[in-house]
């Protein structure tokens, strides 16, 4: 571990790259920096002057970083991507987890590892975060149509709520359908009858 | 779909010259051959590169000297990757800002049309700037490993200007360019279809060149595998090849562009205007913001013209490039290992030698605008005929 090493996160995603620069902090690194602006990109990075950089693999601008493996006069240092032929197996669990690492030539791959390992649990962890609130606002979201389909229903068939429910879910066994997909078809239906 | 067909995964990126891809999947000539197929839409050549490597992707859209480079080993971890199918030919395009096309066409001394004259006057404008202590002019290309990229030294360099040292050249993911040109952090692009068409409407830039202009017949994208998968699944590579050429020839027949562009423009697929992707595939391009169109029946070749079928010598060209510029050393062994990247015998083992009719294509396979002819066993020769070159 070298608490010296800088590092560059590249992420558009604020929340994902704060929880990844928190990791490395916890770990032990100071040198951070975050760049969510890709325009002048290159430019970003040679001005921290970065010994590793961390890039989301939904992130267009990872192409332009390729560029700095190039010889060219406007490059300070070489830098080569933390792969070769016997790490298969990290690279494999990084680009599923969605992130990239590269390092300036000649950092031994070792000092690299905890750093990549660190990447790949915090980018699966937001992933995991993301889905479950995916899956909450859409818990969320049906559960308002149903309550609006159910008044629509109250109002005009004279049924309590409880009635109103019940014939939503027995419309959705008898259709094979969501009991939201009947709401949301119940609240279009009476939009075109209004 | 069946339960016993064959899943595969294939990654693309959102351009014209995925349409062959594209509508073998969205008409169902892949299902025809018995192949499930996942189209999976991705940002960067960097992603699509490591997926296919890695075993993500079992076949790519993947642009042709990437290919190479992996092979190789540039840049990057060496995986060997064959083409047996060409998604394109040509289709990319030189788009400049207002401010550079009005500088080109003052220092021209004819018209601006023909790449010699361009060039010779963007060699004229370079040293103008330089003379009075301007910042060069950047460049954008997509890729430091790209038909972009070469496309655009060869034509500059053969005006008289450097691309290593006379002006900057930049890597932009396609989607920005236009947003770069806009706000000026480029004076120019070299890009393919559809941005060079989204600048020219939006009243940011001139098409200043089809690529086919400079070089005649350049293949720019291929169907990618890698060579250990194509050797395993020789009777899968034969189904895609052959669902790929009837899509090929579906394109090609104008009575189904409006199809063809109406499935490209799905959010899902290439997410632009069906009518920018139809001129696009007639190659009728508006070239500059006061309408003005221009002709082409070799901007974007799909399924004619020979263009299905990779041809080594394209390899060969792409590999001197890469030498020319300091990407790669000159050597025999490497040039063989480039060219055996493009397999028409693959093609060939799916469809018969006769299945793709070549009609006047120039005689070297290349035909550029300038220099010597290309010969695919001299690489030596090639650059020899160069000045400007990487030193």
């Amino acid at each position: 571990m070298d608490p010296f090493l800088k590092i560059v996160i590249v992420d558009k995603n604020p929340i994902r790259a704060a929880i990844l620069e928190d990791g490395l902090r916890e770990a032990g690194h100071v040198h951070v920096v975050r760049i969510e602006e890709t325009a002048n990109l290159l430019a970003r990075i040679y001005a921290v002057d970065p010994d590793v950089i961390l890039i989301d693999l939904e992130n267009p601008s990872r192409d332009v970083l390729e560029q700095m493996f190039q010889v060219s006069r406007a490059v300070k240092r070489p830098v080569a991507m933390f792969v070769d032929q016997s790490d298969s197996a990290s690279i494999e669990a990084a680009v599923d987890a969605g992130v990239s690492a590269y390092i300036v030539d000649g950092l031994k791959k070792e000092r690299m590892k905890h750093i990549l390992d660190l990447c790949i649990s915090r980018f699966n962890a937001f992933s995991r975060l993301q889905n479950e609130l995916d899956r909450t606002r859409t818990v969320l979201e049906e559960r308002k149509v149903i309550d609006r389909a159910k008044g629509i229903l109250m109002k005009a068939k004279n049924l309590t709520e409880e009635e109103a429910y019940a014939l939503l879910r027995k419309t959705a066994m008898n259709e094979n359908k969501k009991i939201a997909e009947v709401a949301q078809s119940v609240i279009v239906a009476a939009e075109l009858l209004k | 779909m069946s339960g016993g067909d064959t899943k595969l995964r294939i990654g693309f990126i959102p351009l014209a010259d995925a349409t062959a891809l594209i509508i073998a999947v969205d008409k169902g000539f892949t299902a025809a051959e018995g192949l499930d197929v996942e189209l999976v839409r991705e940002v960067s050549w960097s992603n699509i590169r490591d997926k296919l490597n890695i075993g993500l992707f079992d076949a790519a859209h993947l642009i042709a000297p990437v290919a190479i480079a992996s092979s190789l080993g540039l840049g990057h971890v060496k995986v060997p990757i064959v083409a047996p199918f060409g998604l394109g030919v040509n289709g990319n395009a030189i788009t400049v800002s207002p401010a550079l096309y009005a500088a080109i066409g003052a220092a021209a001394d004819g018209n601006v049309v023909d790449p010699m004259v361009s060039a010779r006057a963007l060699a004229r404008v370079v040293a103008g700037r330089k003379a009075k202590g301007e910042e060069p002019l950047t460049f954008g290309m997509t890729f430091p490993f790209s038909t972009h990229n070469y496309h655009l030294r060869f034509w500059m360099a053969a005006g008289g200007v450097d691309p290593d040292e006379d002006v900057r050249l930049v890597v932009l993911p396609p989607p920005y360019m236009v947003e770069s040109l806009a706000n000026k952090h480029v004076d120019a692009f070299c890009v393919g279809a559809p941005w060079n068409s989204v600048a020219v409407d939006l009243g940011i830039g001139f098409i200043l060149h089809f690529v086919s202009e400079i070089l005649a017949h350049a293949a720019e994208k291929v169907l990618a595998v890698r060579g250990r998968w194509a050797e395993e699944n020789p009777d899968v590579v034969k189904r895609l090849v052959r669902a790929h050429r009837r899509a090929a020839g579906f394109v090609e027949d104008e009575g189904n562009r409006d199809e063809v562009a109406a499935v490209l423009a799905a959010p899902h697929r290439i997410d632009v205007a069906a009518e920018v992707i139809r001129r696009t595939l007639d190659g009728r391009m508006k070239v500059a913001p006061d309408g003005t169109v221009r002709m082409s029946d070799r901007y974007l070749i799909i399924g004619r013209n020979g263009a299905s079928r990779p041809d080594p010598v394209q390899a060969a060209w792409l590999y001197a490039q890469m030498v020319r510029w300091g990407q790669a050393p000159l050597a025999a062994d490497l040039l063989a290992t480039a060219k055996a990247v493009f397999r028409p015998d693959l093609f060939d083992a799916a469809l018969g030698p006769e299945a793709e009719q070549v009609v006047s294509e120039p005689a070297d396979g290349i035909g550029a605008f300038a220099g010597p002819l290309f010969d695919a066993n001299d690489i030596a020769g090639h650059l020899a005929a160069w000045g400007i070159k990487h030193r």
